[in-house]
């Protein structure tokens, strides 16, 4: 198999990678919102799977993974969906993110052996703790050519962010500053500068994204010019938030960051 | 200290335990209302989480149950045991002995009963049995007894029971009393039962009201509604005419004071 991550970041420079919630706003808006954001220009999606009590994220997310599941989402109807998800984003790579409980309840092999079989490239699962990944996760991850891709914020330690490195072969997530998802205080921006500079320093092997309270084209600009790209998240799923045609919103929104 | 103190506390909770809140307040503390999912212990402690992923430099988290990520089960259950420790220090003077037959205390997420466990252990003569809340009933779909209801998930950061669907969603728990609805145990509780070191029985709303009346009128001490289950525990343990029994009387019911008005009729 082919991949995508690598190639997509070999290839391209100042990736976006869009997240959102399967089944938000409607349970079978996932490949449709999946089709139209890589049309307008995504360079990666992460598909969040909703649970119940997402620790790390904040009010915005936390609402669309409820609507999501009130909407019936869970992770076989989301399989079952994501059947289609090669046919609608063609060679784009794919990440699903979410917690780890419902992933233990499907069943940790089962799970990584449906997500390859319908294309997912690789998996962020920010509760799983780091010496169960090595223990358990990381022959099964290899076993189906799965990748891992592991957060970094400005607390985590040099050490451990160059564990992280050699762990993963995907990419590494950076945390823009404290707090959960969609967070609307910035940090203190000479203070971000350092934090960004120590680790664009560090000469790691594996390309950066910043994500978190990415909200609009300034802020991706910002990113780009201290890592390989961003991640939104929050900000799309606003923009998703009382539409009638949620794909055509998710295009709109990923045009207003790509523009040049 | 002058350190500032956020305490995050469930919508629900903050109506059903005024006094507690009166309290906190005016200790000092900020008491912060917490209006997701069931807007009670479970939606605080994401809440309590989530302000610690915030601000994680000039905050330090804390939590007084035996739940939650390494080291904060193995730390409220060191601090609680001074319970068990006076325990032993008492029974040698009233009773000749260190060791009872029987250790009752009431299990949410199990600060009080991890503390009255836990100079007892080692100690395999000594029945420690653990009262959960089973709401209007166990499989009324109205309860928090996870020790029956529960299977092994994630919660809070540790692996342990869990009330959840099939798809590994945690499912919203019920209980009259607020420290006993949780969805979870601590991870100390869920081993001690796997391995058959604890005994769970499970007490419904009424019959923990019925206990409240009972000790109020036998003691003249008003329990706390979790205590209660506890003390509706004592019929069923089986214990005979000359067994020790101590149960931990883990908190007074004043509280709970405008609950046992609204419910006077199952009081009398």
């Amino acid at each position: 198999m082919n991949n995508r991550i690598a190639t997509a970041f070999a290839s391209k420079t100042n990736l976006l990678n869009t997240y959102f919630t399967a089944g938000y706003p409607r349970l079978h808006d996932t490949i449709p919102l999946a089709k139209a954001l890589v049309d307008a220009g995504a360079d990666i999606l992460e598909i969040g799977m909703p649970f119940s009590d997402p620790l790390a994220d904040g009010p915005v997310i936390q609402g669309s993974s409820t609507v999501a599941l009130a909407n019936g989402m869970n992770l076989p109807v989301l399989f079952e969906q994501l059947k289609s998800l090669r046919a609608a984003v063609a060679d784009t790579p794919v990440l699903l993110m979410g917690y780890l409980n419902p992933v233990m309840q499907f069943g940790a092999e089962a799970f990584l052996q449906q997500a390859a079989e319908v294309g997912v490239d690789g998996l962020i699962l920010p509760d799983l703790p780091l010496d169960e990944y090595e223990e358990t996760y990381h022959p099964l991850f290899q076993k189906y050519g799965l990748k891992a891709v592991f957060l970094i914020t400005p607390q985590t330690s040099e050490e451990r962010i160059r564990r992280l490195d050699a762990l993963s072969e995907a990419f590494l997530y950076l945390v823009s500053g404290p707090g959960t998802t969609g967070g609307t205080t910035l940090p203190d921006a000479e203070v971000q500068q350092r934090y960004f500079e120590r680790i664009a320093a560090m000469n790691l092997k594996n390309p950066r994204l910043i994500g978190f309270g990415i909200a609009n084209k300034a802020g991706f600009d910002r990113a780009c010019a201290h890592a390989d790209g961003a991640i939104i998240g929050s900000a799309l799923i606003q923009a998703l938030q009382g539409v009638d045609d949620a794909p055509a919103a998710a295009g709109r929104f990923v045009q207003g960051i790509k523009q040049v | 200290m002058g350190f500032p103190c956020v305490v995050y506390m469930g919508a629900t909770d903050i109506e059903r335990q005024a006094p507690n809140v009166a309290r906190m307040r005016l200790l000092g503390a900020e008491v912060r209302s917490v209006t997701s999912g069931s807007q009670t212990l479970k939606d605080a402690t994401n809440e309590a989480i989530r302000d610690w992923i915030a601000n994680p430099v000039d905050t330090h988290y804390i939590i007084g149950s035996v739940v939650g990520p390494h080291p904060y089960p193995d730390l409220v259950a060191r601090l609680q045991a001074v319970i068990s420790e006076e325990m032993r220090k008492q029974l040698l003077e009233k009773t000749g002995s260190e060791l009872p037959q029987f250790v009752v205390a009431c299990v949410g997420g199990g600060s009080n009963a991890a503390g009255a466990f836990y100079h007892f252990l080692d100690e395999p003569s000594v029945r420690l049995i653990a009262v959960e809340a089973a709401g209007h009933g166990i499989h009324s779909g109205h309860s928090a007894a996870t020790s029956v209801l529960g299977t092994p998930g994630i919660i809070h950061g540790s692996r342990t029971l869990l009330m959840q669907d099939e798809h590994g969603q945690i499912t919203e728990p019920y209980s009259l009393s607020a420290g006993l609805d949780y969805p979870g145990i601590g991870p100390l509780h869920a081993y001690l039962g796997a391995v058959g070191r604890s005994e769970f029985i499970a007490i419904t709303d009424d019959d923990a009201l019925a206990a409240v009346s009972e000790c109020s009128r036998l003691e003249g001490i008003i329990p706390a509604l979790e205590t209660a289950h506890a003390l509706a525990a004592l019929g069923q343990l089986g214990a005979g005419p000359d067994d020790v029994v101590v149960i931990n009387l883990s908190g007074r019911g004043d509280k709970d004071l405008d609950t046992y008005l609204k419910n006077m009729d199952k009081l009398t």
